[in-house]
Formats: structure tokens, sequence, C-alpha cells
């Protein structure tokens, strides 16, 4: 490989060589017990730059401890050892002070190059906006105008152990990040909510997601893949649900996706002004409410009283639908009900309103009024006028 | 070190503890206050324990069976603030009350009746604290570290009643703080001078400037917390010009010398045991003390090694590598001195000393993946994974826990005047030696294979580690049931203990001439030291 060669050039990281077992085959199976050695230039010196330090703790630890065990061993009373007087020696302690000093200036001088190397913030070939959600990840591609948000796909059925769990369980999503092989990305990342984490161990990019702070980080990826990674910064309930998923694809495949996304959203505009029929959105409603709304109402609308309050029967989803388009638009403040109004197409939003309030017996029990898409729109337009 | 001239009479005006529960309400005696203190944090390890045990029992296998995702949180919190603030602390301040008026020679602490006030504020504050987990709302569900706007916008309407509950710890470790400090400064017996002092007593001198340096820091934190939450300020809103950032700085300007609050003691527990069992005085006092203050001015400048990911400019994320590194030397010193004490000693292996020579081979090892942890662009792989849960747990558990059980074996003949169960001792040194290892040790391979902390729920890949580390940890917890039986037995009645207790142990300190147990009222005239 290329880029392991000439790191293998900068001087001091070869004084360390002597430490390293590991030879660059090919990364295949990622380890069960060690960091992986990821993909691109970054994370391999990073790789390098920790088999390096633990080896050198290796070999502290061996003489420390080889001394300690031998004394244990050599002067225990039981073998008739017969106690020393001395109580200091300065040579030997100003000794052993400089060579931990040495040995820490050794291992400060390739994690200094690894890290001024690691850290640049200049414009990439491609500009991606990621934004954390409690608890999913947004994606928006600064130049191609693509947003789309990127939801766990496990089943609560396979974390509930009701059906056996998927190869990928917790690590898979709906919409993967996609990126284009060989060229530089550099991420911008934000919160919504919380603090989250976006982190993806084979690019060793880990990069905090605070709320009102564009944090950058950079990756440049050259084996194209399917590359996982998790949010690394407790952010609530479902931290460990909300996986981070990345597509490297070649440079034609990508302009190919970014031409269907594009077309993909023309489409989902278009939806607005469709004339919906109440079976219509109550089908499309189902889909979005077991994407969005189902980890805390539950999939049987009855909620976890009295942190997440159950729908069935709920006064505002039996009665006027005004007040109901309003908590989902702008969420309930001080609560773990957000505003939805970024995160879901007006179509969505009115399915799954539909959904609700016809489902578990609510349309019986109250005045079982469909939401059409327009409403949405409507609400939205008088809001920013 | 020093020779000690016997000069104290018999108490003339003898007056003994008050009876019934008074006696532990109103007690103004620093040894009944050391016991309170050991007993509330025996109650709290157990607490703090079946937590963890919660948590370890999710974790055994992939999927959620035990617990949901909420309660998990409220457990992962609650595990973390307790084992801090309500068992390693309060476990040193115990000892501490017992041990350094015995051992500066001084009649009690300096000031009797905010001893009293500093310990009864603890049961409070962790009634408060645990009694949130029985509202409707749940208790502290956003981590021991409290990241806002986790902590304020987010959170349960309880965490009002969390912020109550850490200002009163505060107060109560700072009443205690200036207590040790005015005790040894002011109360030392004739002719200790502070390079003669034992070195129990100056880790907890300096233990104690720490914290009263940095737990009004938290309390600011905390304050800061609670007018976002009800005051309509904005300090860690972004969206009202704040900065959650800033939050971060704040807490762990308070944490950084916090960890080490909470191994400073240790240090000085640890080597008056090294230095009895291997029947030489210690390597290096000198070095010694020097080290452990190196470490406390050092703590003030590495706070943000725990931020790396946050988004700092390059210059701040070498600057704090390259300070935490240093922190590497003074700890080198100490570990190298330790050994350099066992080498040429005659060494025997009672359980304080197993405990004390498994605490110097695995607070290293703790230390070791410290200095991993320091370097920055490593951080971002190891940062929020298991492999930091396994670094703080090496220096806490092993680290700072066994040190307190080393210290309990040692002096506990001195307190009660009977010898602990031997073989019961060893027994549970290594019940506790193997399980914290299996607990702790694979938690660096899930770590590094990138299993992130606080995660109720995990991929399929980590499942194996995980298995064992949650066998581990049911060990380590039933093995405390030992401890507990051999610390009741040790004070209901057994082998006589001598005033020395430990073969030739008159010449490492005062203490250690009181007689066994140590009378209500010691040192009521001072003895003096040459």
């Amino acid at each position: 490989m290329k880029s392991l060669k000439s790191l293998k050039r900068k001087a001091p990281m070869g004084l360390f060589s002597l430490f390293s077992l590991y030879s660059y085959s090919e990364p295949t199976e990622p380890s069960k017990y060690n960091m992986p050695i990821g993909v691109t230039e970054v994370s391999q010196s990073i790789f390098d730059l920790h088999m390096i330090i633990l080896w050198v703790c290796v070999w502290i630890g061996v003489v420390v401890f080889g001394v300690m065990f031998f004394s244990l061993w050599k002067y225990r009373k039981s073998r008739g050892a017969v106690p020393a007087k001395f109580h200091d020696h300065l040579g030997l302690e100003i000794g052993w002070t400089i060579a931990a000093t040495l040995i820490l200036v050794v291992m400060a001088i390739p994690s200094t190059q690894v890290m001024v190397s690691a850290y640049d913030d200049a414009e990439g070939d491609i500009n991606i906006m990621i934004t954390g959600y409690q608890w999913k990840w947004h994606y928006k591609y600064l130049e191609d105008d693509i947003s789309f948000f990127s939801n766990l796909t496990t089943s609560q059925e396979e974390i509930d152990n009701a059906i056996p769990k998927g190869e990928f369980y917790l690590e898979e999503v709906d919409e993967p990040l996609v990126i284009p092989v060989n060229k530089r990305v550099r991420f911008l990342i934000t919160g919504n909510d919380v603090i989250h984490s976006w982190w993806v161990p084979d690019f060793a990019v880990k990069q905090d997601a605070v709320p009102g702070f564009i944090n950058t980080a950079w990756t440049n990826v050259p084996k194209t893949g399917i590359y996982r990674g998790a949010c690394t910064e407790l952010c609530g309930i479902k931290h460990a649900f909300m996986p981070v998923v990345v597509r490297v694809v070649e440079q034609d495949e990508y302009d190919a996706w970014v031409g269907q996304k594009i077309a993909y959203a023309l489409a989902e505009k278009e939806l607005t002004s469709k004339e919906w029929t109440k079976e219509e959105l109550v089908e499309r409603g189902k889909g979005v409410y077991a994407t969005n709304c189902v980890a805390c109402h539950q999939g049987n609308g009855m909620g976890i009283p009295p942190v997440f309050p159950a729908l069935v029967g709920s006064e505002v989803v039996l009665g006027n639908k005004a007040k109901n388009i309003e908590i989902l638009m702008e969420g309930v403040q001080g609560s773990a009900m957000q505003s939805f109004a970024n995160q879901l197409s007006e179509t969505d939003t009115a399915a799954v309103l539909t959904y609700i309030r016809q489902s578990w017996g609510n349309a019986e029990n109250g005045d079982g009024e469909i939401v059409v898409p327009k409403e949405i729109l409507d609400y939205k337009n008088n809001k920013s006028l | 070190m020093s020779t000690i001239i016997e000069n104290h009479d018999d108490h003339d005006h003898h007056h003994g503890p008050a009876k019934g529960i008074s006696r532990w309400l109103f007690t103004t005696n620093h040894k009944d206050i050391g016991t309170l203190y050991l007993w509330f944090s025996c109650i709290m390890l157990f607490i703090g324990g079946a937590m963890a045990l919660v948590i370890r029992a999710e974790l055994f296998e992939p999927g959620l069976q035990i617990v949901q995702p909420e309660f998990f949180n409220q457990m992962t919190t609650n595990h973390g603030l307790i084992m801090v603030f309500g068992v390693i602390m309060p476990a040193f301040v115990g000892l501490a009350n017992w041990m350094i008026p015995m051992q500066v020679g001084a009649p009690d602490m300096a000031l009797p009746r905010l001893n009293n006030l500093s310990f009864w504020l603890l049961p409070m504050a962790f009634g408060v604290l645990i009694s949130t987990l029985f509202m409707p709302a749940g208790g502290p569900n956003f981590g021991w570290t409290f990241y806002a706007p986790l902590s304020t916008t987010y959170a349960p309407e309880t965490v009002t009643f969390f912020i109550f509950s850490v200002h009163v710890m505060g107060a109560s470790s700072i009443m205690g703080s200036i207590n040790i400090i005015t005790t040894i400064l002011n109360m030392r017996a004739p002719g200790m001078t502070l390079m003669k002092m034992p070195l129990f007593a100056w880790s907890w001198l300096i233990t104690a400037y720490l914290l009263i340096a940095v737990m009004p820091v938290l309390a600011g934190c905390v304050t800061m917390m609670l007018m976002d939450i009800h005051f309509g300020t904005s300090f860690f809103n972004a969206a009202g010009g704040g900065d959650p950032v800033l939050f971060q700085h704040v807490f762990w300007f308070f944490g950084h010398p916090e960890v080490y609050i909470m191994i400073l003691p240790a240090f000085g527990i640890v080597s008056h045991i090294i230095e009895t069992f291997s029947r030489k005085p210690i390597f290096g006092y000198d070095s010694m003390v020097y080290a452990m203050a190196s470490i406390a001015l050092l703590s003030f400048v590495v706070w943000a090694h725990h931020m790396f990911t946050v988004g700092m400019p390059l210059a701040g994320e070498l600057f704090f590598m390259y300070s935490t590194m240093l922190i590497a030397i003074p700890t080198g010193v100490k570990v190298f001195n330790w050994v350099a004490t066992m080498f040429k000693g005659s060494i025997s292996f009672e359980t304080p000393m197993l405990f004390a020579i498994a605490f110097v081979a695995l607070f290293t090892i703790g230390g070791f993946s410290g200095l991993m942890l320091a370097i920055v662009p490593a951080d971002f792989q190891y940062h929020d994974t298991y492999f930091v849960v396994a670094h703080f747990h090496y220096v806490l558990v092993p680290g700072a826990l066994f040190a307190i059980m080393a210290g309990v074996y040692y002096w506990i003949p001195k307190w009660t005047g009977i010898m602990y169960d031997e073989a019961l001792g060893k027994l549970h040194f290594w019940l506790s030696f193997i399980s914290v290892n299996l607990t702790f040790f694979p938690m660096h391979f899930v770590g590094l294979a990138g299993m992130p902390r606080r995660y109720p729920d995990y991929a399929l890949q980590f499942a194996d580690f995980n298995a064992m580390v949650s066998v581990g940890a049911f060990l380590f917890g039933i093995t405390q049931l030992l401890f507990l039986f051999i610390l009741l037995k040790a004070i209901k009645g057994g082998k006589k203990a001598t005033a020395e207790v430990w073969e030739d142990n008159e010449q490492w300190g005062l203490e250690w001439t009181l007689d066994s147990p140590a009378p209500y009222h010691t040192f009521t005239v001072q003895p003096e030291v040459k």
C-alpha cells in the first residue's frame, strides 16, 4: 500500500518499527480485541501510533513488574530475608525521572506528527453537513441540495428478543451516507438538540455534534465498501440506537445516486398537491409511525407513561386536529416530544397524523377527521408570514 | 524515620461515648465519625454495586432483557455518582478521621462539631439523590458527568433534586477538607515537622487543598444549570447565546482534580502498608511528597484531555496532550519508589500487603491506559468507548477501592482490638483479584473493537467479551459480601491484637504506640517526636 510506505518513511516512526508486530497485508476481518486498522491514511497512522504506545507500555510494564515480582520472590521473609536499611538514592531517583521524561518525549514526537497531519479543516471536494438528532442522523449535501435522515432499521422485535437478530443488528440504517471513493470529503458536524458524536472507526473520524456550533472533520476513503459506526456521546434514551452507516462508492455510481436523490425530492414535493384518500394516508402513515414514533409511543400507541404519553384515547388525538398538528409541528416544551416540522415532509406529517387519528379505536371515539398534506403546508406558510 | 518518646499519662477525666443512638447523632469524636463515614461508604458500596449489577445483567447478552434504556441510563448515572461521591470519597474521609489525629499525635480533629455536620450532611444528600429514582419522572439519567443540555433543557424534572444533592455533598467535602487541613497544620505533635509527617497525612493534606479548590467550581457548575433550568438564563443553551462546551470546561476543571482526589489518599495508604510488610523504610520519602504535590498541581492544567473530540484548536489539543503526558513522570516516580521499597526488604504477604501489591500492579495498568488516552490522535478512536471505562475502573477499583480495603485490613485491629480472620482475608483478596480482572480487562478489548460506553444494547460482535465481563462483575459483587462478613467477624470478637499489631510496626508511626483497640480519647497529652 502506497500510503503506508509514505508513513514508514517518516523517520521517527521508523525508530519504532521494532515495536510493531503488524505488517499491513489487506485489512480484512475487523479485530475483536484490537483497534481497527481502518482504511484511510489517518486511521492507519493512528493504528500505528496506538501499537507503538501500547508496546512502550508493555515493555515498561515488563521491566517494572519484573523487578517487583523478583523482589517479592527473592526478598520474602519466609526465605529468611533480612531487610536492608537504605531509604533513598539520589542518583537512581534522578536517573529514572530523566528516563521517564525521555520516553515521554520520544512518544510525543510521532503523536504530534500524526495529530498535525490529521488536523485539517480545509474545504473538501464534497462538503456534507451532519446534524445529530434525538435519535437519528441528518445528512445534507451542501453542493447538491440533497438532504435526508438516516434511521435505525433494526426492528423492535429483534431488540426485544422476539425474533432472531440479523447480522448487522443495531448497525443498519434505512438511508446510509453515500460518498465517492478517493475524494476529500469534509464533514460539518452539529447537533439539533443535545450533544451527539459521529464516529466511523474505519475512518478514525470521531467528532462531537454540539448544538449551536459547527465542528469539522474530513476523510478520504481509498476503498469502496460499507462502513459502520456509532453515536458516542450519551444523548438520551436511544443513544445506542442511532448508528452511522457510510457507503463508499465509485464516482459514477455516486453521480447516479445524486441524480436519483434529486428526482426523488421533486416527486416528494408533488405529492403535496395530490388528492389523498383516507386509506392511502393511513397506509403511508403506518410506515412513518414505525420509523419515527414507535420508540416512545410504542407500536400499540400505549406509550410508556408517564414519560411517553399514550396516543390511544388521548384528548389531543380524539379532538380538534389543529392542536394535533401544532404539537407535531412545535413539539412539547420540557418533554422528549420534539418538533417534527423539519424532520418529516408535509405528506408524511399528514399521513402519520391521519394514521394515529384512525388507529386503535381513536376514529370511533373521536371526531375521526383525516389530515391532508395541504393543511400542513398551510400551517407552515401561516407561521412564516 | 523518627523516634518517639512515650509521654502520655492516662486520662484523669476519662469519659466514654454516650449511650444509644445519640452517641452517633451528636458525636464529635473523630473515631466515631470515622466509623460513621466508613459504614456509610460500605452501605453505598453495596447500593452502587447493585446498580452496577443491573447494568451488567442487562449487558450479559445483546438485546433488551431486564431493563429499558430509560432505567439503564438512570443506573449508569447513579452508579457513577454513588461510587465517586458516596463510596470512594467518604471512605477516604473516614480513614482520615480515624487515622490522621492518631498519626500526627493530636487528641481529635481541630473542628469536632464541623466534623459531625460534614458527616451528617452526606446521608441527607444521598437520601435526596436516591429518592429521585422512586419519583414518577425517574432519577438523573444523563451520566455522572451530566453534560448540558442533556442535563438541563432535556433533563427529567428531578434534576433539581440532583443539583441540590450535589450542592450538599460539596459543602460536606469542603467542611471536611477545612477540618483536615487545620488539624494537620496546627495540631501535629511537637517535633513532627512537615517532612517527618506520615505519608497518609501528607496525601490528605494535598487532597484537601484540591477539594477546597475545585468543589466550589462544581457548585458553580450546578448553579449555572439551576439558573438555566428555572430562571431563564442561557449559560449552556446555544439558542440563547450560551455554550454547551462551557459546561464541559467547567465540569472537567473540577473533574480532573477530582480524579486525583480519589487516588492521592490511596497512595498514602499503600506507602504505609508496603513499608510495614517489607520491613524497610519507604524509599524516597521526599520524592514521594514532591511527586504528590506535582500531580496535584498538574491536575489543574489537564482538564481538556477529557474533551479531545469536542472541537478544539490544534494548539489546544497539543497543549493538553503534553501536560497530560507530564503527569506520567511523578506517577512513575511513585511506582518506582514502591518497587524500590520492596527491593531488598523482608517481605511477608498478609492481606493488606496482598491488596497493596495488587494496587501497585493494577493501578499501573490503569496508568498505562491513561497514557494511551493522552495521545490525542489515538484518543479519537478510544474516546467514549469501553476502553475509557476499562481505564478509569482500573484506577478506581483495583486502584482506589483496593487501597481502601488494604487500609481497612491494615488498621482494623487498631480500631477493634481484634485481628480479622487472615485465611478469609486472603480468600477475599484472591477472589477479588481474579474477578476484578475478569470484569475490567476484557473491557479494553470491546472498547478497542469499537463498543461505545453507556450503551444498553450492542452489536453482536461484542457479545463474548460482554458476557465475560458480566460474569466477572457478579463474582466481584458476591465476593464483597465476604468482605462484609469478615468485617463483622472482626468487630464481634476473635484473636486479640497487640498494640503494634504488625511485627516491629512501632517504628513506623505514632498510631502503633497506642493500645489496641485505641482508647476513645487518645493523645490528650501530645507525644514528642524527635
